[in-house]
C-alpha cells in the first residue's frame, strides 16, 4: 500500500514541537550586525534634508543611502517601479529612507531615533475613489496601475431577456497576514564579492531575480536558503526582496552579516495587505432563478507601486462570476494606485474579494425571487461541458454540485434556512497554479537525487511554510517511485542547491510539482533499469546496482502542462486555469442584538480537492483557511489616518482565538484532475474564499440585514439596523 | 548593572547574570540560547513566548529579568521531553497535525502544559480558554484542542 492518501506525521514536526527548529531570529554568527531602516513619516512628497543629530555619536553604526546601493536603485517584480529607498517623490507612509547597521538592535534603534528628516508634504491619494477621480496623478498618466476587460455573448441581450434585474456593490477592506513570525532576513557578505542570504520567505529565486540587479551582481555569486518560516500566506513572497535588499546593500558597506528582524509593529506598517476592493455587480435572471446576465465591475486598491497588483486583480477578475454557467457576461476590473504601502499577495491573491461579491449578490437575488440560497445556485451551478466567461470549456473533474448537495444536507441547510437560524451558505472555485499562460512561462523544474545509500532527495525551490509540502511531495515521490516513505528526504530550499521551481504560491506546489516529480520518478526508474534492469526484488535493489555502476544520478524535469489548454494574453481568451478546486462553505451564526457581535457557531465545509495526498494536512489546510476568513469577514479591519495605519499591533488589530474559533465539520470530495498528480488538485487559497460570504449570509438570515462591507464589525451591524 | 538570580531552569539550577530591565525572553534566547521560546509581538499578546514559571504560564516577552527571585522555577519548550521520548503533549501535537508552521507551537504546548499541570480533566470549554491567550493563524486551534484533549484521555501523567 502507497503513502498518498495516508495521514503521514509532518516530517519537520519533530523540530517543530521540540523548539529545536531554526526560524531565521534564532539563527546567529559571528559579527553579525542588527540593521533598521529609517523611514518616511509622510504618505506623499519629497525629502529636503536629512540631519544626522551630533548628540548621537555616529562612529558607532554604519549609514546607508541609495548610492550605496551598487546595482539599480528598484525591486524587481513585474515592473520595476519599486525602489529600494525613495529616490525622489515618497509614495507611502512607512517608505525606507536611509538604513542603519550596529552591533546590537538597541544601538541601531538608538541611532534610529537621531535621525531628523525634513519632509515638503503633498496632498495624498488615499482612497479608490479618489485615485479614480484623478484628485492627483500619482502612478503613470491616469492612476491606473492595471486594466482588463472581457466579454461573452451579448450583454444587453441577456438584460433583455431577464425577468428580473439586482443590482449590488460590495466593499472588502485591507487584510494583514499576521503570520505570527515577522519578516527576517539575513546577509552574509563573501569573500568572492557576492551575497548569501537565509531568511523567512516563500519563493527563493524571486529574491534572486530581484537581487542580481539591485547589487548588480551575477546571480552566480548570490544563493537564497530558506529558514524554518513562522507562516506566510502570500505576506512573505514578494516582501522579502526588499528586506534582503536591506540587509544585503548593509551588508556589503558594514563587510560583516546583518539581520533584520521587524518588530510586529513595523511589520504592521510596512509590509503588503489584502488588496481592498469595490465589486459592483449587476446581474439579470429568470423567474426560475436561472442568470441570464453578468455585468461586473471590480476595483481594487493596489498601493503606491506596481509589485503584484496586475496579477492579483488578474486572479481576482478570473474568479468574479463564480462557479456558476451564466450565457452573456461582461467584466471589468481597474486597480488604482494611492499613497499607502503596496498591497500584494494574500491567500486567495484577489479571488476572496470578488467570490465574497457574487456569493452575497447570489443571496441577494435569491430573496428578490422568493428563492432558496441553495436551489439558486444549484440551478445556476457549472457543470462539465459548460462554457466560462474566458471561452474556457469545463473537462473535467468539475466537484461543485457535489460540494453542494453534501454541505447542504450535512448542515440541514434548507430547514435551517426556512427557520432562520441564522445560517448562509457559500460556493467557489479556485483554479490551481499560475494563470493563463503563467505556467507555460515558468517551465518550473524539480528534481530527485538518487543517493550512495540508494536513499532519494527530492529537489525544490518550493517552500514549505507550513502547508506540508515538505511532506507531501515526498508521500507523492516515495508512491512513483515505489519505496516506502523513509527512504525519501527533501533538500532544504536553496539557490545553490536546488532547480527553480517557480514560486510558492497560488495553490500550486502540489499540483504542479508534485507532477513534475511524478514525471522525474518515471524518467529515474527508465534510466535504472536501462542500465542496471533485470531482475530486482526490489527498488532498492535495482539502485544498489545502479550506483555501483555508475553512483548517484540527479534527474530534473521541467513542467508541461495539460495537453489541450490554451490561453491567449492579448485577449484574455482561453483556458485560464488547467484545473479548478471547489467548495461549499455553510456557517451558522448567533448575532446579539444588544451588542451586535456575531459569534460563528459552526461552519460546514465540503471541498474538492481531486486527491488528498496527506487527508489530515488537508483538513489543515480547510480549517486554518476558513479562520483567516471568518477573522476577515468580522473583526480584521485595519484603520488607517490619512495613510498611517492606526492598529498596527496584535493588541489592536484583532485575529481570531480559540474563543472566536467555530466548531469545523469537514468533508474532502475527489474529483481527480488527469493531468495532477494521482489526481491532485490546489488546494491551499480555496479555503479562504468561502468564509466570509458565507457568514455575511448567515448574518442576513438571522438578522434580515444584508450587509455589503466586510468585516461585519458591531458597529456596521447597528448603522444597518439603525436605518430598518 | 547587572544582576545575578539562582533559577532553576529545565530542572536544573542555574546562577544567571542579566541586566534587571533585560527581558526575560531575551534572557532565555540570548544568554542561555533556548531559542525554542519564540518572539510574535512583544507585548503580551499572541503567546508565542509562553513559558511556565514556578507553574504559571506567563508571556514572557513581557517580564524583566529583575522581577525574578533566586529559586524561581522556570520551564521551557526544551525541558519537557524525556532524554528519548517526547513529551506526551508533543507526540500529541505531532500525531494530530496541530502544528503547521510551527512558532506558536512551543508557546502553545508550554499553554497546554501549564493548564494539565493544574487540571488533568479539563474540559473542551477549560481548554480552549486556557490556550486562548495563544494565537495561532495556521490551523484554525481544531486540532491543537484535539491533540491537548487525546493527552487527558490518555490519562498519562504530565
Amino acid at each position: 500500500m502507497g503513502v498518498v492518501g495516508q495521514n503521514v506525521i509532518r516530517l519537520d514536526g519533530q523540530d517543530k514541537v521540540t523548539g529545536r527548529a531554526q526560524y531565521v531570529d534564532d539563527i546567529t554568527m559571528p559579527d553579525m550586525w542588527q540593521g533598521v531602516a529609517v523611514r518616511s513619516t509622510i504618505p506623499s512628497g519629497k525629502v529636503l534634508s536629512i540631519n544626522f543629530n551630533p548628540s548621537f555619536n555616529w562612529k558607532k553604526v554604519v549609514i546607508a543611502d541609495r548610492h550605496d546601493i551598487p546595482g539599480r536603485n528598484v525591486v524587481t517584480m513585474i515592473e520595476e517601479d519599486l525602489p529600494l529607498l525613495v529616490h525622489d517623490e515618497i509614495r507611502h507612509i512607512g517608505e525606507a529612507i536611509i538604513l542603519i547597521a550596529a552591533p546590537t538592535k538597541q544601538i541601531a534603534e538608538e541611532a534610529r531615533r537621531h535621525v531628523e528628516i525634513k519632509y515638503e508634504e503633498w496632498e495624498p491619494v488615499l482612497t479608490i475613489e479618489d485615485s479614480k477621480a484623478k484628485k492627483r496623478i500619482i502612478h503613470g498618466k491616469d492612476n491606473v496601475i492595471s486594466h482588463y476587460k472581457i466579454s461573452k455573448g451579448d450583454i444587453a441581450k441577456g438584460f433583455g431577456e431577464a425577468d428580473l434585474i439586482v443590482e449590488g456593490t460590495y466593499r472588502t477592506g485591507a487584510q494583514e497576514h499576521s503570520y505570527i513570525e515577522p519578516q527576517g532576513m539575513i546577509a552574509v557578505p563573501r569573500e568572492d564579492g557576492g551575497v548569501d542570504f537565509v531568511g523567512s520567505l516563500q519563493c527563493p529565486f524571486y529574491i534572486l531575480k530581484a537581487l542580481e540587479r539591485l547589487l548588480g551582481i551575477s546571480a552566480s555569486k548570490l544563493s537564497v536558503k530558506q529558514a524554518t518560516i513562522g507562516g506566510a500566506f502570500g505576506g512573505k513572497e514578494d516582501y522579502p526582496s526588499v528586506l534582503a535588499g536591506y540587509a544585503s546593500v548593509l551588508a556589503l558597506k558594514a563587510k560583516r552579516p546583518v539581520k533584520m528582524v521587524y518588530a510586529r509593529e513595523e511589520d504592521m506598517i510596512v509590509t503588503t495587505k489584502r488588496h481592498p476592493s469595490v465589486v459592483r455587480h449587476k446581474t439579470g435572471v429568470k423567474k426560475n432563478g436561472t442568470l441570464v446576465a453578468q455585468e461586473i465591475e471590480i476595483e481594487f486598491d493596489g498601493g503606491a507601486y506596481t509589485t503584484l497588483t496586475p496579477v492579483v486583480l488578474s486572479r481576482g477578475f478570473l474568479h468574479s462570476f463564480g462557479p456558476y454557467f451564466c450565457p452573456h457576461v461582461k467584466i471589468e476590473g481597474t486597480a488604482y494606485a494611492t499613497n499607502t504601502p503596496p498591497n500584494g499577495a494574500f491567500r486567495g491573491f484577489g479571488a476572496p474579494q470578488t467570490l465574497f461579491a457574487v456569493e452575497a449578490q447570489m443571496d441577494k437575488i435569491a430573496e428578490a425571487l422568493n428563492m432558496s440560497p441553495y436551489e439558486i445556485r444549484k440551478r445556476n451551478c457549472l457543470k462539465i461541458g459548460d462554457e466560462m466567461p474566458t471561452g474556457q470549456i469545463l473537462k473535467e473533474s468539475a466537484g461543485g454540485m457535489e460540494c453542494l448537495e453534501r454541505a447542504a444536507e450535512m448542515s440541514d441547510f434548507e430547514n435551517k434556512w426556512k427557520e432562520k437560524k441564522g445560517v448562509g451558505m457559500s460556493f467557489f472555485l479556485h483554479g490551481g497554479g499560475f494563470t493563463g499562460s503563467g505556467e507555460v512561462k515558468l517551465k518550473s523544474k524539480a528534481g530527485i537525487r538518487l543517493e550512495k545509500d540508494a536513499t532519494l532527495t527530492v529537489l525544490t525551490g518550493c517552500t514549505d511554510m507550513g502547508q506540508g509540502a515538505h511532506t507531501v511531495l515526498p508521500q507523492i515521490v516515495a508512491d512513483a517511485v515505489g519505496v516506502p516513505l523513509k527512504m525519501v528526504g527533501i533538500e532544504t530550499p536553496d539557490t545553490s542547491k536546488v532547480p527553480d521551481s517557480g514560486p510558492t504560491v497560488a495553490s500550486r506546489t502540489t499540483m504542479v510539482i508534485g507532477k513534475v516529480l511524478c514525471v522525474c520518478a518515471e524518467e529515474l526508474k527508465k534510466r535504472l533499469s536501462e542500465v542496471a534492469g533485470g531482475n530486482h526484488r526490489d527498488f532498492e535493489s535495482l539502485a544498489k546496482a545502479f550506483l555501483k555502476k555508475r553512483g548517484p544520478l540527479t534527474i530534473i524535469e521541467a513542467y508541461e502542462p495539460a495537453p489541450g489548454i490554451h490561453w491567449d494574453d492579448s485577449t484574455y481568451h482561453g483556458d485560464a486555469y488547467a484545473a479548478y478546486s471547489w467548495g461549499c462553505d455553510v456557517a451558522e451564526v448567533e448575532v446579539d442584538m444588544d451588542t451586535f457581535e456575531v459569534k460563528v457557531e459552526r461552519v460546514y465545509m465540503v471541498q474538492d480537492v481531486g486527491r488528498a495526498v496527506n487527508p489530515q494536512m488537508c483538513v489543515g489546510q480547510i480549517e486554518g483557511g476558513t479562520l483567516q476568513a471568518v477573522g476577515w469577514a468580522l473583526t480584521e479591519e485595519q484603520r488607517y489616518d490619512r495613510g498611517r495605519l492606526l492598529n498596527n499591533r496584535m493588541q489592536t488589530y484583532i485575529i481570531p482565538t480559540t474563543l472566536d474559533t467555530p466548531e469545523f465539520e469537514t468533508v474532502i470530495i475527489e474529483h481527480p484532475f488527469s493531468h495532477g498528480p494521482m489526481g491532485a488538485k490546489g488546494l491551499g487559497e480555496l479555503p479562504l474564499d468561502g468564509g466570509a460570504p458565507a457568514i455575511v449570509n448567515a448574518i442576513a438570515n438571522a438578522t434580515g440585514l444584508r450587509i455589503a462591507e466586510i468585516p461585519v464589525t458591531p458597529e456596521k451591524l447597528y448603522e444597518a439596523w439603525k436605518k430598518i | 548593572m547587572e544582576k545575578n538570580i539562582a533559577l532553576i531552569i529545565n530542572g536544573k539550577k542555574r546562577k544567571v547574570k542579566a541586566h534587571p530591565a533585560e527581558r526575560l525572553l531575551d534572557v532565555l534566547r540570548e544568554n542561555l540560547k533556548l531559542t525554542g521560546t519564540k518572539e510574535g509581538c512583544g507585548e503580551g499578546e499572541c503567546g508565542a513566548c509562553s513559558i511556565v514559571l514556578n507553574g504559571e504560564v506567563v508571556n514572557s516577552c513581557i517580564i524583566i529579568f529583575g522581577q525574578l527571585d533566586n529559586g524561581d522555577e522556570i520551564t521551557t519548550i526544551e525541558g519537557i521531553a524525556g532524554k528519548k521520548k517526547l513529551h506526551p503533549l508533543q507526540q500529541h501535537f505531532l500525531e494530530c497535525g496541530a502544528s503547521q508552521c510551527g512558532i506558536c507551537t512551543p508557546g502553545m504546548i508550554m499553554a497546554a502544559y501549564a493548564l494539565l499541570k493544574k487540571n488533568p480533566k479539563p474540559t473542551r470549554e477549560e481548554i480552549k480558554e486556557a490556550v486562548a491567550g495563544n494565537l495561532c493563524r495556521c490551523t484554525g486551534y481544531t486540532k491543537i484542542i484535539e491533540a491537548i484533549e487525546k493527552c487527558v484521555i490518555s490519562n498519562v501523567k504530565i
